[in-house]
Order: structure tokens, then C-alpha cells, then sequence
């Protein structure tokens, strides 16, 4: 296989929807390079990754030359292309109705509040060596709270998985969202039994892949605790 | 099949045009907002996150504009420019989709907020600093989509108009409605602006602004003693 075949995606495992994109494609084992882009030692900002990516973002995939950025588009054009099992994105049109809806509500519920999270807790004292600001942890953590109650009463209400009877794009954006917080040793779940059989049912659909892409988030936690 | 739709609310207005455009039959339920009208126990069962847009076909209810877009694309076989089935055209119409929620959207709402809302219906001041930053982050947003998403296109995918333009408009006039003029000084969003508009129908493309373009004047006649229960809540996401 030349180079220019095969399907590259760039990213770094300590990112949420780079862990996404990294779980499907193991999962439905679709042939793929991973390129590495270390978020912590600033290799997003390089002059050869600006040129992939102006944003200077990840994750990126490049097909053959057709580069694409943003997790939720490419999930959707891997299990479009690569005709991964339908259950990932139904194409019956009120069942796939539902995971867009999710993958749209996601942007502005489980994403920013989860992260914040851990920005707020392992990120920005990282970065500043200063103490976490107890006061906006809290409220952060509360806002969470708010979108877990709405993952609990509205998604999984009568249902097993997010969007439904089987596991989809969704569910893996949704819970590598709700890891990151694990990597300053906080299990944001924890008072939580519906999400946390949801989240046994996404693991065991997945297997491995999903201790293999949480890897570097396990590797924080346990460096971090070692710390202390 | 209902749409529950304010015409203040940027994503109703893309739901909306793009059934009117396509002869989509629907019956248009009026939610006021400033009016405190999604929080009818009525509406809670349509949508229980009490956001709109939203859509019921029979027993099918649906939020998030995007979504109600897309599924009225696949279930009314809207022209195939809209939203492709060509893979490549499809995942770069995703592409915009995904990355204007905390963009565009998030700031275009915010500078509608501090402008005009929070001045004239909640009497917060917003300090100018934050002001500032608020008009700096809608100014990065606007030169990314003129040099990321429409570059020297006609339009965000290319030649055609699709939901990527249909979703952009509505947040990027958003500001207009509080008295900003964000096309002054930008002559290739304007172009960008005219072709979008003439794609969609002026006359269709007016009928759904003439709320948010009119926002200062009907904010004057409001009952603000409605909407003061919200006034923490704006307190703790704007300042």
C-alpha cells in the first residue's frame, strides 16, 4: 500500500473526541495510520501541522488526500465510507435522526462541561502552578451535574444506549468526554448508577479498544496520584 | 408535522426557511419566548429540554436545528445540494455544522445578549472589557468562516448553497438585530451574504428576519417582569 492510500488520522490520546474517532476505528477495524500530535509539548502548533490544519486542532483525517477535521464529521464519514456496522449511524431516517441530534446537543452540553472540569482541575494548575480556584470548580462541577441529570432523564430514559437499542457515534463521544475528568482522579459517575451501567454497556461493546484509547488518561491519573 | 419556532431564535430561523424553501408542509406553532412560552407544560412534552427549534411528525419528536434539517433533508428528498450524498460534500457540510456551535453561534448570541437584552430587558451592565472580548471573539469567528469556510467559493462547499450557508446566515445576522453591523468592512461576507440570500429568496429571507431585525423597537413594548426568573441564569453565563 502506498503512503498516500492509506487513511492517517492525527491525534493525541489525552484528547476527548480524538479518543472517539481512535475507538471506532479499532473497533470496526478499519486500516488506518495514527500520526501523533503531542497537545502538551505543542506539536498542533508546528508549521508543517498549521499547514493541515489552520485551526490547529485535532483530530484530523486525512483519506487520500481528502483532509477533514472536527470528531462528529468523521465519525460520520468513516461509517459512511468504510461501511462500518449500521448501528454506529442508522440510515433509517428517524433512528439516525436521533444521533444527530445528540452529536449536535453534545457541542454545547457534555463537551464544554465535562472538559471544563478538568481544565479547571488538572489543566490550568498544571500550566500556572497555582492551587485549583475551589469557588469555580464547584459551580463547574455542578453544570455538569445539570448535563449529566439531562444524559440520565432524557437520553437514556427507557433506553439502553444514548440514541437507542445499540451502541452509536454518540455514545463514544459522550463517554470519552465523561473520562477526561478520571485523569485528575475524578470519577464524575461515581454517584451515579444509571450512567454508570451505561457506561459498562458501551466498554463491553467496544472491548479493548477502549482501555487501549484511554491509556494516556490512565497514565495521567496514575502519575498524578503518585504525586501526592 | 409541526415546527415550534421563534423567529428571534437563530436555529428556527434556518428550520424555517429551509421548509419554506422546499415546500415542506408544516403547521408553524408560535413559542414566544420572551413570553415564557416554552415552559407550557405542553411544550415540555414535545421537547423536554424546552429549547426550540423543534419538530413532531406524529409520534416522532425531534430537537437540535441541525438534526431537524438533516432529517427533513432525508425524509422530504430535498434537492441533493442541500445536503450531498457525495461523501466528501456531505463530511465538509458536517465539518461547518459541528465547528459553528462554539463558534459563530456561541459568539453572534453573546453579542446579541450584552448589546441588547441584558442592557434593556434585565438592566445588567455589562463591563467593557467583557464587551470587548465578546466583539473580539464575533470578529474571529467572522474572518475564520471568510477565509476557512467560503474562501474564494460561491459558497461554504462550493458552487451550490447548503445547510452549512443556511445555518451560518442566520448567526452571523444575529448581531444585526442588536444594532452591530458585522458586514461593514467585510465586502466578501457581503458578497457571500447576497449570493445566500438570492439562493434562498429574498422574499423568504425578509419574512424571516423581520423579527430579529425589528428586536430593538419590540423589545421596548415587552412585559419584563416575565422573564426576570431568568435573570440569574443570564447573570451566571454572560458575566
Amino acid at each position: 500500500m502506498s503512503a498516500g492510500r492509506v487513511l492517517e488520522v492525527y491525534l493525541d490520546l489525552l484528547s476527548q473526541p480524538c479518543r472517539a474517532v481512535h475507538i471506532l476505528l479499532n473497533c470496526t477495524r478499519i486500516p488506518h495510520r495514527v500520526r501523533t500530535v503531542a497537545l502538551r509539548k505543542g506539536e498542533q502548533r508546528t508549521p508543517e501541522f498549521t499547514q493541515l490544519n489552520p485551526m490547529q486542532k485535532v483530530p484530523v483525517l486525512v483519506d487520500d488526500g481528502f483532509v477533514l477535521t472536527e470528531s462528529d464529521a468523521i465519525l460520520k464519514y468513516l461509517v459512511t465510507k468504510y461501511h462500518a456496522p449500521q448501528h454506529w449511524y442508522p440510515r433509517q431516517p428517524e433512528r439516525r435522526a436521533r444521533v444527530d441530534e445528540y452529536t449536535a446537543w453534545h457541542h454545547s452540553n457534555t463537551r464544554p462541561h465535562a472538559a471544563r472540569v478538568f481544565i479547571l482541575e488538572v489543566l490550568v494548575p498544571a500550566q500556572t502552578g497555582s492551587p485549583v480556584d475551589g469557588v469555580v470548580l464547584q459551580r463547574a462541577v455542578a453544570q455538569l451535574d445539570d448535563t449529566l441529570d439531562k444524559l440520565e432523564s432524557m437520553f437514556l430514559r427507557r433506553q439502553p444506549f444514548l440514541c437507542g437499542d445499540d451502541v452509536s457515534l454518540a455514545d463514544l463521544l459522550a463517554l470519552c468526554e465523561l473520562m477526561q475528568p478520571l485523569g485528575g482522579d475524578r470519577d464524575v459517575l461515581q454517584n451515579r448508577p444509571q450512567l454508570q451501567r451505561w457506561r459498562s454497556r458501551v466498554q463491553s461493546a467496544v472491548s479493548d479498544a477502549f482501555d487501549h484509547a484511554h491509556s494516556v488518561l490512565y497514565a495521567l491519573r496514575d502519575r498524578r496520584k503518585a504525586k501526592l | 408535522m409541526e415546527l415550534y419556532l421563534d423567529l428571534f431564535s437563530q436555529p428556527c430561523r434556518s428550520v424555517y426557511m429551509f421548509a419554506k424553501k422546499n415546500n415542506i408542509p408544516f403547521e408553524f406553532k408560535d413559542i414566544a419566548l420572551m413570553n415564557g412560552d416554552h415552559h407550557s407544560e405542553a411544550f415540555g412534552r414535545i421537547n423536554q429540554l424546552r429549547k426550540v427549534p423543534a419538530l413532531r411528525d406524529e409520534d416522532f419528536c425531534l430537537a437540535e436545528s441541525i438534526a431537524i434539517m438533516q432529517y427533513m433533508a432525508e425524509k422530504f428528498k430535498t434537492p441533493d445540494f442541500w445536503y450531498p450524498a457525495d461523501l466528501q460534500q456531505r463530511a465538509r457540510v458536517n465539518e461547518y455544522l459541528s465547528w459553528q456551535h462554539t463558534a459563530i453561534r456561541m459568539n453572534g448570541s453573546k453579542i446579541f445578549w450584552m448589546r441588547l437584552m441584558m442592557p434593556t430587558v434585565y438592566e445588567l451592565e455589562v463591563p467593557q472589557e467583557k464587551m470587548d472580548g465578546a466583539i473580539e471573539d464575533l470578529n474571529t469567528s467572522l474572518t475564520l468562516i471568510e477565509e476557512k469556510f467560503i474562501q474564494d467559493k460561491a459558497f461554504i462547499i462550493g458552487d451550490n448553497i447548503s445547510l452549512a450557508d443556511l445555518v451560518a446566515i442566520v448567526e452571523i445576522m444575529q448581531p444585526l438585530g442588536a444594532g452591530l453591523d458585522i458586514f461593514e468592512g467585510r465586502p466578501k461576507l457581503s458578497a457571500w451574504r447576497d449570493r445566500v440570500v438570492d439562493a434562498i429568496g429574498k422574499d423568504l429571507f425578509d419574512d424571516a428576519h423581520q423579527k430579529i431585525l425589528g428586536a430593538e423597537e419590540a423589545i421596548k413594548h415587552l412585559d419584563k417582569s416575565i422573564v426576570q426568573i431568568f435573570k440569574p441564569k443570564v447573570i451566571r453565563l454572560f458575566l
